[in-house]
């Protein structure tokens, strides 16, 4: 089959966001008062461990962002000179690996595990007449001749199977990187062998590693977080939602991250009338209730693409550029506090003794705060970055639910609940779309939010180590 | 002192003209009334004719900032920016889309809100506060420790998940309150318990996870040692001393939302059903309805200042410095 | 007042700390006691353990710290066996404590009056107008008047607030004072005020006294006994007037050897090589062993034990377990005359041309014309209020200053803080624009220059500041830093700068690789040579020195102080050293100008200002410098 690689906006914005992270770590490998505070988060177990559940996610969304489209069949009697023709329909390297997940389409509504469908159906029974009964899956189970009796000898054969797995990668893991000095390499701490017990960041590892592997060996075969109302196989979604949580909380920090590093800080710097006017623009952009702020936005956005529609050529571009200008408005409207706490921040290292001593050697302002400045209030921005990170991976659920986030038609963690939390009300209930969402959504965020804490920790001076 | 305050009111003015041209320029440049016209006559193929009448119905029908026109004064004054912007100074809303009132919804609107808002608030306050006390208290034990755990895995935790799970639990599972609506009245509390309690709940992770950390830094300072020193029981120490010095930064966040309190919370109302003024901001975003949402944002931004202005005369209350300065 | 008599014991106490895993033991078997109505000092420089030891005794230790072993005994009450409760009576009651910095001490949302009835409630029983009766009583004590009690901190002055403090500690009636670093915050004049009233009260109430201080002749004035630490033990202990007549401990004797004084003009300062060894230095021997002019191969392997020479003068030190331990033992021989004796006249002798290398003194080469010369400069900063913050007056920071510098010639600046001379130093600098007045600068006129020309003649004048931590930016390393004056003011080949950077590293004594590494790497006498070493990197003929070594130990400055004496020589380098430090201005300046309130209010030499002072103000300072009582 022919492919053609599809670069969408976000997916370039993500690129280049890896290729700016690549580029300072880079430049910053040598430098130790640089590297320092990471070891110290990568050396404590809950830095290492929540480092590594974020990796996972952000794997997953990378995957999820390598997008492409597919050449249909061509035409009896097409030339080879003649145009391909490619199909509408955007996809990623991540739906091509979920491929039965994402095929295995249901009718409607079915439990995690099911082989039956939620909801009863006429169909012919075994003497011709018509029943109403729950019809059997097309996919999930499918393969089993009769569920009732083989359903938990398969189940926990492949599960087995599945765990085996991963504790075999796991193992070899260890042997690999556990024990030599491949993991020193890699800056990843744990690398001696010690006596004392397998190193410690392992078991964060080994869990994911077993979940992993048991998803692999069922999840072809059952729809292991279910189905939703029009039969898509939940876990497929939940998968797919990572990528919209992580482009939310990424990229509008990296649209953020020029107005208040720019304006927070000249307006420390600088003083006088610069601070007045900086003040100024951030005291009005914070007077405005943050949601209809990003409301109204959103609404005159909408506004235009659909007065543009003909810009688009798949929805998923159309949803891409929606997305996009969540982002943007996410982050016109919020840079404000960062902004803040940098101008105050550098209030303080405008009168500090080394600016002082630069401006004594007549270096030019801009010299001063590309050297002085910025350098000093790195571990700020930081902090706010990886502390922003989850309140936005939250915030799109909510904006979603509002009707003011990402396209309505885009796999998300707030259109999912927002689908779901309407058929809390049927009995019995269908909780497995919301279970599925707040797990995803918990697991990333506390990770998140425990990642940040070991940041500021390392980071920040005034945190002196220990809360 | 009182100049100080009227300094920080007479800036009020600048910032919300500035607000003002900003939601003029989103609603009235970027998107024209033209294609407001066609978002509410919603067919595709709309006749000019037609988008011409909705305009001029609604009173888009003037030009943005002169009206050649017009004569005199009016030049200036018979234009969208004076009708449908500058009159907000006077909290003449206008007209929704659908042609009700604005200001009279508003002033129906609000009591449903503070309703809820104001208890939680309130009562939010006060339960965050003592939780974030009693872990500074028992700080560096396992009560501590498990404490901030809580609160870390409590804000990890979408806010809509909280609604649904107590809707489902309180009012599905266990019956305990009905599980949305509002009645005015004396039977209000049926309704406002569930809601109240729910947004408790979410925000306790965050609120009191901060309020600890101010309570720390404040710990760590020396006139705390000086207290210590002076042979002064824990106790003391926490609630005249480091909750007295904790009221500044403390103050500063929380008295800036009391006059937004009118406003309600755009989730919870929706969710519970409350007739509110978030239910009312919300419904106006989901039918697209402009002139709501002008109104709700300018009202916001009014609100936040006179928070801001009620920040700096509580600032006068907690810290001597500026009290007397 | 019937303070009971009383007697604090304290036996090898022993203080850990939790440092991210590691456990660090600052204070290491600190052994002393302290007899009724007695002041006794502990003295040391910076991260020897004594305000840890102090704390430790008030049983406040900072979070993660812990006494590991040790007791207390106040009286007959063991301090540590007390509940925290009981504890609670003792702290502030029998026992209590003032601290050094009087800016963050007193809580800034109470007034005094509340924050001194807090200590009568708590240990008197007192309430209401009994208890405001006890605290304007307590105020009157400390020499503040009745009308400070609904004062909040920020309304009094530094000298005001420690009294304040002092007036609360005071509310429990105690029985033994700690008193830790409390003027080393404060100007000298304030200094010796608290100084006089903490001696008065002690008289006055039979109080004991624990005085902290890093400061030697504060010691001297104030204590009865002293107990000299050194890393995190105590070397010396000894009667006040037998440690400063005939110091025992090889520390004690180099301590006395490096400060600078008006009879050491012209002589190199003694230096201590090193630094104090942080408290996770791990020791086989003695901890002095590695900086110790008398190291000999048994320092190396075993810790001395703690030898009483002759009856009450403890030495811990090998050399005084022998009978009659001199000094002669010690082969760098370094008898000091005590500090504090010599009387202010007496020793006034120029020794500058005595003792072989002439380092102050006189100017080596007076040109005629001044390399700096400031006339009537003002720098004024308007005050706004109202309504619309219109301008309703103005401070006048710098109010007609005028002064002279030639070539090789060291003015001292000397005032206390708030009189303006750090922005005089901005305004020459022009840091800061001058409102009014000229500053010429090798004869030109900075007024005058503007934009590139400005920038050029930047590089004939350079600064050095106090604070050895915020001087150098910690993102850069040292061979960025000296480098950025150049790449501003010189054109330098990339070969050539770097070989300029090793010769200033050179110059300023340190290590070549010096320059590929980060200030954090640094102490703080190392940073201010790195400080040195960039102000020197663009060849100004004039450096201005503000508070060069304030923030360093006195071993540390001595090494900066030579430094200094060397560039200054070497390159005829004229400086314009700003200072409170009255000690350092006697030992290194040839002219002395007092600045108080903006002016200038006594300039001359500093031979005849420092001994026939004229302005009423010079007098004040000289006579509130510590050291003196000794010699009365």
């Amino acid at each position: 089959m022919m492919i053609k690689p599809v670069l969408l906006w976000s997916d370039a914005l993500i690129l280049l966001l890896l290729a700016t992270v690549a580029a300072l770590v880079w430049l910053a490998r040598k430098n130790d008062t640089f590297r320092a505070p990471w070891r110290q988060v990568m050396s404590s177990r809950m830095g290492a461990g929540t480092a590594l559940i974020l990796a996972v996610y952000a794997g997953i969304g990378l995957l999820d962002s390598l997008h492409y489209v597919e050449r249909l069949p061509g035409a009896p009697g097409q030339t080879a000179g003649q145009q391909a023709q490619y199909s509408g329909e955007v996809r990623s390297a991540l739906d091509a690996l979920l491929k039965p997940l994402r095929e295995n389409v249901e009718k409607t509504y079915s439990a995690p595990f099911a082989t039956h469908l939620y909801a009863k159906e006429t169909m012919p029974g075994p003497d011709g007449r018509e029943v109403r009964d729950f019809p059997r899956l097309k996919h999930g189970g499918a393969h089993l001749a009769d569920p009732e009796k083989d359903f938990w000898s398969d189940v926990s054969e492949r599960a087995g199977l599945g765990l085996l797995g991963g504790w075999v990668v796991w193992l070899l893991w260890r042997s690999w990187f556990g024990c030599r000095n491949g993991g020193a390499r890699f800056g990843l701490p744990g690398s001696s062998c010690s006596a004392a017990g397998p190193p410690r960041r392992n078991l964060t590892l080994l869990v994911i590693l077993l979940t992993a592997g048991a998803l692999i060996a069922l999840a072809p075969h059952y729809h292991v977080l279910g189905t939703d109302k029009v039969g898509q196989d939940v876990l497929y979604l939940s998968l797919k939602s990572i990528r919209t949580g992580l482009l939310i909380g990424s990229l509008t920090t990296l649209i953020m991250l020029p107005f208040a590093l720019g304006l927070g800080i000249a307006a420390g710097y600088f003083g006088g009338r610069i601070d007045d006017a900086i003040q100024y623009l951030y005291t009005t952009l914070n007077s405005i209730p943050g949601v209809l702020l990003i409301a109204a936005a959103v609404l005159v956005v909408q506004v235009q693409i659909e007065a543009n529609a003909e810009f688009f050529d798949t929805a998923a571009a159309r949803s891409d550029v929606r997305l996009l200008a969540l982002c943007a408005i996410l982050g016109v409207t919020g840079w404000t506090g960062l902004a803040r706490l940098l101008r105050a921040e550098a209030l303080k290292l405008r009168e500090l003794e080394f600016v002082q001593a630069a401006r004594a050697f007549g270096v030019t302002d801009a010299r001063i705060l590309l050297r002085h400045l910025l350098p000093n209030v790195m571990h700020l921005v930081l902090i706010s970055v990886v502390i922003d990170f989850s309140g936005l991976v939250l915030a799109e659920a909510v904006l979603s639910y509002v009707g003011v986030g990402v396209d309505p038609g885009m796999i998300s963690f707030g259109n999912m609940i927002n689908g779901a939390r309407l058929e809390l009300a049927r009995e019995p209930v269908v909780w497995w779309q919301l279970a599925a969402a707040f797990v995803f959504m918990f697991v990333l965020v506390l990770a998140a939010n425990l990642f940040s804490d070991q940041v500021r920790d390392a980071l920040d001076p005034k945190s002196g180590g220990r809360k | 002192m009182l100049n100080y305050i009227l300094r920080r009111v007479l800036y009020a003015i600048p910032i919300l003209l500035g607000v003002n041209l900003l939601t003029f320029a989103l609603f009235f440049m970027v998107n024209t009334p033209d294609d407001m016209a066609r978002i509410h006559l919603g067919a595709k193929h709309v006749t000019p004719e037609a988008i011409t009448r909705w305009k001029s119905e609604h009173g888009y029908d003037k030009p943005l900032f002169v009206n050649p026109a017009a004569s005199g004064i009016e030049k200036a004054t018979d234009t969208l920016f004076v009708e449908k912007s500058l009159k907000l100074f006077v909290l003449d809303f206008g007209a929704a889309d659908d042609g009700r009132d604005i200001a009279r919804e508003i002033s129906q609107r609000m009591w449903p809100s503070l309703v809820i808002a104001l208890p939680t608030f309130v009562v939010g306050l006060l339960a965050y506060l003592s939780f974030a006390l009693l872990l500074v208290f028992f700080r560096g034990t396992p009560l501590d420790t498990g404490g901030v755990i809580l609160c870390v895995a409590l804000m990890s935790i979408s806010g809509l998940f909280y609604v649904i799970g107590g809707q489902y639990l309180m009012g599905k599972l266990w019956h305990w309150f009905p599980i949305s609506g509002y009645q005015p009245g004396l039977d209000a509390w049926k309704f406002m318990v569930m809601p109240v309690l729910v947004s408790l709940i979410g925000g306790i992770g965050d609120s009191s996870r901060f309020y600890r950390a101010l309570f720390i830094e404040e710990i760590g300072k020396d006139y705390v040692r000086t207290a210590r020193a002076k042979g002064l029981s824990d106790l003391r120490v926490l609630f005249k001393h480091v909750l007295g010095n904790a009221m500044i930064p403390i103050l500063t966040g929380v008295v800036v939302v009391i006059p937004r309190l009118f406003m309600g919370s755009l989730i919870i109302e929706s969710f519970f059903g409350i007739p509110g003024l978030g239910s009312y901001t919300i419904d106006a975003i989901q039918a697209q309805d402009f002139a709501i949402v002008r109104s709700m944002v300018f009202l916001g931004s009014l609100l936040y200042i006179v928070g801001l202005v009620l920040t700096d005369i509580s600032y006068t209350w907690a810290d001597p410095r500026v009290r007397l300065e | 007042m019937s303070a009971p008599v009383s007697k604090l014991v304290v036996e090898n106490l022993c203080v850990e700390i939790d440092a991210g895993g590691r456990v660090l033991k600052p204070v290491d078997g600190v052994s002393f006691e302290i007899g009724p109505n007695e002041c006794v000092a502990l003295l040391g420089e910076s991260g020897c353990g004594k305000s840890l030891t102090a704390l430790a005794l008030m049983r406040l230790l900072p979070e993660g710290g812990r006494v590991a072993s040790g007791s207390v005994r106040l009286s007959d009450d063991d301090l540590f066996a007390l509940a925290e409760a009981e504890m609670g009576e003792v702290r502030g009651g029998r026992l209590a404590m003032i601290f050094q910095e009087p800016q963050t001490s007193l809580n800034p949302v109470m007034t005094v009056a509340e924050q001194i009835n807090e200590a009568l409630a708590a240990h008197r029983g007192l309430n209401d107008v009994a208890a405001a009766k006890e605290a304007a009583r307590l105020l009157r004590a400390v020499g503040l008047g009745d009308d400070k009690l609904a004062s909040y901190p920020f309304q009094l002055s530094g000298g005001q607030r420690q009294r304040a403090l002092i007036a609360m500690m005071l509310a429990g009636e105690p029985e033994l004072l700690i008193a830790d670093e409390p003027t080393t915050a404060l100007d000298v004049t304030v200094q010796a005020q608290i100084l006089k009233l903490l001696k008065e009260l002690q008289q006055q109430r039979g109080m004991s006294l624990l005085l902290i201080t890093h400061d030697l002749d504060v010691a001297h004035d104030m204590a009865d006994r002293v107990a000299v630490m050194y890393a995190g033990q105590i070397v010396e202990w000894a009667p006040s007037a037998a440690l400063y007549t005939s110091p025992r401990h090889p520390y004690t004797q180099k301590l006395f050897a490096v400060l600078p004084r008006l009879d050491r003009r012209g002589e190199r300062l003694d230096s201590l090589p090193g630094r104090v060894p942080g408290p996770d230095s791990v020791f086989s021997g003695c901890r002095f062993a590695d900086r110790c002019p008398a190291v000999f191969e048994r320092c190396r392997l075993e810790a001395p034990a703690f030898h009483e020479t002759v009856p009450g003068h403890w030495s811990r030190c090998h050399l005084a377990e022998a009978e009659e331990p001199t000094s002669s033992r010690v082969r760098h021989a370094h008898q000091v005359t005590p500090t504090g004796t010599h009387g202010a006249a007496e020793s006034l002798r120029f020794s500058a041309y005595e003792s072989g290398v002439p380092l102050a003194g006189a100017p080596s080469a007076v040109s005629l014309s001044p390399v700096l010369d400031v006339r009537d400069l003002a720098v004024h900063f308007p005050i706004r209020k109202g309504l619309l913050r219109r301008t309703v007056g103005q401070v006048k920071a710098v109010d007609g200053v005028s002064l002279q510098v030639s070539a090789g010639e060291t003015l001292a600046l000397v005032g206390e803080s708030g009189c303006g001379k750090t922005t005089l130093a901005r305004a020459i600098l022009r840091l800061i624009e001058p409102t009014t007045g000229q500053v010429r600068l090798l004869d030109e006129s900075l007024a005058d220059l503007s934009g590139e020309g400005l920038r050029r003649k930047r590089a004939q004048m350079q600064i050095v500041f106090q604070d050895p931590f915020s001087s150098l930016n910690p993102r850069m390393k040292v061979g960025e830093i000296l480098a950025e004056g150049m790449a501003a003011l010189l054109s330098l080949s990339a070969s050539a700068r770097l070989q300029r950077i090793a010769n200033l590293l050179n110059q300023v004594g340190l290590p070549e690789d010096a320059a590929s590494r980060y200030p954090h790497e640094f102490s703080g006498g190392q940073r201010q040579r790195i400080a040195i070493a960039r102000a020197l990197a663009v060849e100004p003929k004039l450096l201005i020195l503000d508070e060069p070594t304030s923030a360093l130990d006195v071993s540390v400055q001595a090494q900066i102080l030579n430094l200094l004496a060397d560039l200054q020589q070497k390159h005829g380098l004229a400086y314009l050293f700003i200072t409170h430090n009255l000690s350092v201005v006697s030992y290194l300046a040839h002219r002395v100008a007092v600045m108080r309130g903006g002016k200038i209010v006594e300039t001359g030499d500093a031979e005849a200002l420092l001994t026939r002072p004229e302005h009423a103000y010079t007098r004040l300072l000289l006579d509130s410098a510590p050291g003196k009582t000794g010699a009365a």
